[in-house]
């Protein structure tokens, strides 16, 4: 079994995190009701005495003494952080465990980039090391950031050259907010776009994710919960964006739903690899079959249920709906069009008590409404995971590499191109050293480059399948 | 005579577990449908091949479990742990924390190198259990990563070091639409690998398997442990002990011991023109088949039928193509059950498909980063093309 580190950096991604922790606490202790510390849980936790002081304290096995998050918490300000440890979280984290500053980066990518980057870097590797050290074997970190700020943006994408560097054998999962149309934060094109040409070298594998489909899906489920519609009540414990478990009034803070709906795409996305299943799929096989060129690594989350109700009777017809449901834009977690584009790949996740029959059946219904590049017909990845995340009896989550991303890069070179042919706040980017107009500049062709390479697989979607002329062979 | 079970990557242990467990089952079974000499000679011979004997009479299955990562194994070791029919071995596992993500590449060349030495020794103490060895039955799947790459690894160790011994690998066929993406690939890798390594290549297509349970069995939700059990019985009625051709009171010895690798003769092979009229049009030619009865009447049963020319490719004679085992004892509680096993066309359209659209993916240069990440370049795709594509080929001109 692998260990996985989750590296939270800048407020967004603290904010994710502390979420992800908070689920993952609750899926492990409803899974693990012994309290032995064993594999599943180790991926993502310690197992720690406490009374041992300095590092000498892990335990790898028996009962759980104190858990401890195999995270390290990055931001340049204090107020997130500082939260999150005098929140109810404050004990699965190590206090060695967080970088943090305190002017903030001002919503400036370089700033977050090239000034925290050198001033941070050689304690950002040495928390990196230690979290390393820790684990048996690692296999996979977890960058949660936004693309939108600074620190998350720019420090973030600078992480991502050092763990390259330090841990070329490691993956590098990025899970990315990206700023919807209406951001109030002006320099967000161009933080964004600064970062992308980070993703597109040094990340292997990116969930990019914008906050207005999150919005609709809370919108969707506040309809379905305030409704009141004669006998449908929905089953406690089961909404994808609750963090207490409860449906009743709480008052959250407003991201609070939302960042739970990108905790539970973390959760499910690595179930297979904790939880035992007919058909098990680890993370080195996320990576293998949804990229088929290493540029393209941009996949298309969406999660079903985000719900259950109550009166759950019908066993066939939900499940059919799970699956169809994942294809529908409503339950995705950034706004594209997938149906109408080209798909490259597909992986279908399935949690609970599902059957290959109900997979392949739902893959040969769902099959001819989708195109799919004409080398991979059937590109489809599929895994089948025993234990059904919390308050459900089953779970769909669907990764698509799909061509539908290709809008929402041009928009953003859009907006990016806007500000820039004014140059307007400019300024603040090209007075820190190391900052010159030719980073924009590189930073765009690189986005421009990948969207070439999606225009090209698009422009093969209307030819007609025709198989290659093979080998032939002399009898 | 024993067999060694080598069980690679999930499909494999999860397989393997269900051979064993229907081989003790119908061994112990208790309604043979003859006599009780009959029985324990029956019993006996079962135990010798699959099973060595613990001090405790549990039954440890003569096997050796591998995989990349521990989830599968340990599983599967507590399950037969659990049944207290019989076990594994303690130490017949091997291992490791990360898995082969799917990659043949990662499987091959990095996972086999690196733990050739492990492996082989724990095979080695398992062959040094048996009084004589007849040969390795090595349980994986092609599309994946650990099962495929790493098996063909370890079956090219095995001819290394076993030369006179019997290789037998069981492939699982995966289903035609996707279950891993690059499962072509893997697939395409895999068989010309083993083309070169192996002896015999025992195919099972998970498609086939599913129909099965589907239709002959009306299985309404079916899982991947219903597709294994019925997998299971068919290898177990194939391997359980018969009666050879000479005595009637013996069960022969080496159960994998006929001609498996059939030649044409040296005189080459006919010409493409040449077509028989009189040739069924329903039935694959067929190079060999091997048919096995069990049960109530299996010396009276008419085998005319698998002797009919029109099986059989034009430079054989049906004679020489068809072996039959029989013997009285039930199998698993079936009065009558046969079994067929045959070297024909079958594959040809699946291997057809299969490398028909690894090459339309190889064309477009699709993943093959993550191949040469690891060591396997372009020419050993082209190499393996070029090997199936004979191989293709030879069947056609049957």
């Amino acid at each position: 079994m692998t260990q996985s580190v989750v590296v939270q950096v800048g407020q967004c991604g603290n904010q994710i995190g502390c979420c992800f922790w908070d689920l993952a606490l609750r899926e492990h202790a409803a899974v693990n009701q012994k309290g032995i510390y064993d594999e599943a849980i180790s991926s993502f936790f310690r197992n720690v005495d406490t009374r041992v002081v300095g590092d000498g304290g892990s335990i790898s096995k028996g009962k759980i003494c104190s858990l401890k998050a195999r995270a390290v918490l990055i931001d340049m300000e204090e107020g997130v952080v500082n939260e999150i440890l005098q929140g109810p979280l404050r004990d699965v984290f190590d206090s060695k465990q967080l970088i943090t500053d305190i002017s903030g980066s001002g919503n400036n990518w370089a700033v977050g980039h090239k000034v925290f980057g050198s001033l941070y870097q050689e304690q950002i590797l040495e928390k990196l090391r230690k979290s390393a050290e820790h684990c048996d074997c690692l296999q996979c970190f977890f960058i949660i950031h936004s693309m939108g700020g600074g620190t998350g943006s720019g420090l973030g994408t600078f992480l991502l050259k050092v763990l390259e560097d330090e841990f070329p054998e490691v993956y590098r999962f990025v899970t990315s907010i990206y700023p919807s149309g209406e951001d109030d934060v002006i320099t967000s094109p161009y933080n964004s776009i600064l970062a992308m040409k980070e993703l597109n070298e040094h990340a292997d594998c990116v969930l990019p994710i914008d906050n207005q489909s999150l919005f609709d899906i809370i919108s969707k489920i506040d309809l379905m919960v305030n409704s009141g519609k004669l006998g449908t009540t929905v089953k406690p414990k089961s909404l994808v964006t609750s963090s207490a478990g409860a449906v009743k009034k709480r008052h959250q803070k407003p991201f609070d739903a939302m960042n739970n709906i990108v905790a539970n795409l973390l959760l499910n996305l690595t179930s297979s690899a904790r939880f035992e299943g007919s058909l098990n799929m680890d993370l080195n096989e996320i990576s293998m079959n949804l990229v088929p060129f290493p540029q393209l690594h941009y996949l298309v989350s969406s999660l079903t249920p985000l719900y259950t109700l109550a009166d759950v009777n019908i066993p066939t017809r939900r499940l059919d709906q799970m699956f169809s449901d994942a294809f529908s834009k409503d339950h995705q977690l950034i706004r594209a069009d997938p149906k109408h584009s080209l798909y490259l790949a597909c992986a279908l996740m399935v949690r609970g008590n599902v059957q290959v029959s109900d997979l392949r059946r739902n893959i040969e219904r769902l099959k001819p409404s989708l195109q799919f590049v004409s080398w991979n017909q059937e590109g489809w990845k599929t895994s089948l995971c025993s234990v059904p995340p919390v308050g459900h009896s089953h779970s769909l989550l669907a990764l698509a590499n799909n061509t539908c991303v290709k809008p929402t890069f041009m928009e953003l070179k859009e907006r990016f191109m806007r500000l820039y042919r004014k140059k307007a706040h400019l300024h603040h980017y090209l007075q820190i050293e190391g900052m010159e107009e030719s980073c924009f500049m590189e930073a765009v062709s690189s986005l421009s480059g990948l969207v070439e390479e999606y225009n090209q697989l698009d422009a093969t979607k209307s030819m007609p399948v025709e198989d290659l002329p093979r080998l032939s062979i002399a009898v | 005579m024993s067999i060694v079970t080598v069980q690679l990557g999930q499909c494999g242990n999860q397989i393997g577990f269900e051979v064993f467990d229907a081989l003790n089952t119908d061994s112990h079974c208790p309604q043979g449908l003859c006599s009780k000499r009959e029985n324990e000679a029956y019993q006996a011979s079962c135990k010798e091949r699959f099973f060595s004997e613990e001090e405790n009479g549990v039954p440890i299955a003569r096997a050796v479990l591998v995989d990349m990562e521990p989830k599968v194994t340990s599983q599967t070791l507590s399950k037969a742990a659990q049944s207290g029919r019989w076990k594994y071995g303690q130490h017949s596992c091997f291992c490791q924390k990360q898995g082969s993500g799917n990659n043949w590449a990662y499987g091959y060349s990095v996972h086999g190198p690196r733990h050739e030495e492990a492996i082989m020794n724990l095979i080695q103490k398992e062959v040094e259990k048996c009084d004589s060895l007849s040969g390795f039955f090595i349980i994986m799947s092609m599309a994946g990563g650990t099962g495929s790459g790493l098996g063909a690894f370890v079956t090219q160790n095995l001819q290394d070091q076993y030369s006179n011994s019997l290789k037998m690998n069981q492939i699982i066929w995966p289903y035609g639409t996707g279950e891993v993406i690059v499962q072509n690939y893997n697939s395409v890798l895999t068989l010309s690998h083993l083309y070169r390594s192996s002896d015999a290549l025992l195919v099972h297509e998970n498609d086939a398997l599913h129909k099965i349970c589907a239709k002959l069995m009306n299985i309404k939700q079916i899982s991947f442990s219903d597709i294994n059990q019925v997998l299971a019985h068919q290898l177990g009625s194939v391997f359980q002990p018969t009666y050879s051709v000479e005595g009637s009171c013996h069960y022969r010895r080496n159960p994998l011991g006929i001609d498996w690798q059939v030649r044409p003769p040296l005189s080459g092979l006919p010409t493409f023109g040449k077509v028989s009229l009189n040739r069924e049009l329903h039935f694959n030619t067929s190079i060999a088949n091997l048919v096995i009865l069990r049960g109530k009447d299996v010396h009276s049963a008419d085998l005319g039928g698998f002797k009919d020319p029109a099986l059989y490719t034009s430079w054989l004679e049906p004679i020489h193509a068809v072996n039959v085992w029989k013997t009285q004892r039930a199998f698993s509680k079936y009065e009558k059950s046969a079994a067929l096993v045959s070297n024909s066309q079958f594959l040809l359209k699946p291997l057809d498909t299969i490398v028909g659209k690894a090459w339309n993916m190889f064309a477009s240069k699709a993943y093959i980063h993550q191949y040469t990440k690891f060591g396997i370049e372009e020419e050993d795709f082209l190499d393996s093309f070029a090997l199936l594509e004979q191989v293709v080929a030879s069947y056609c001109n049957l």
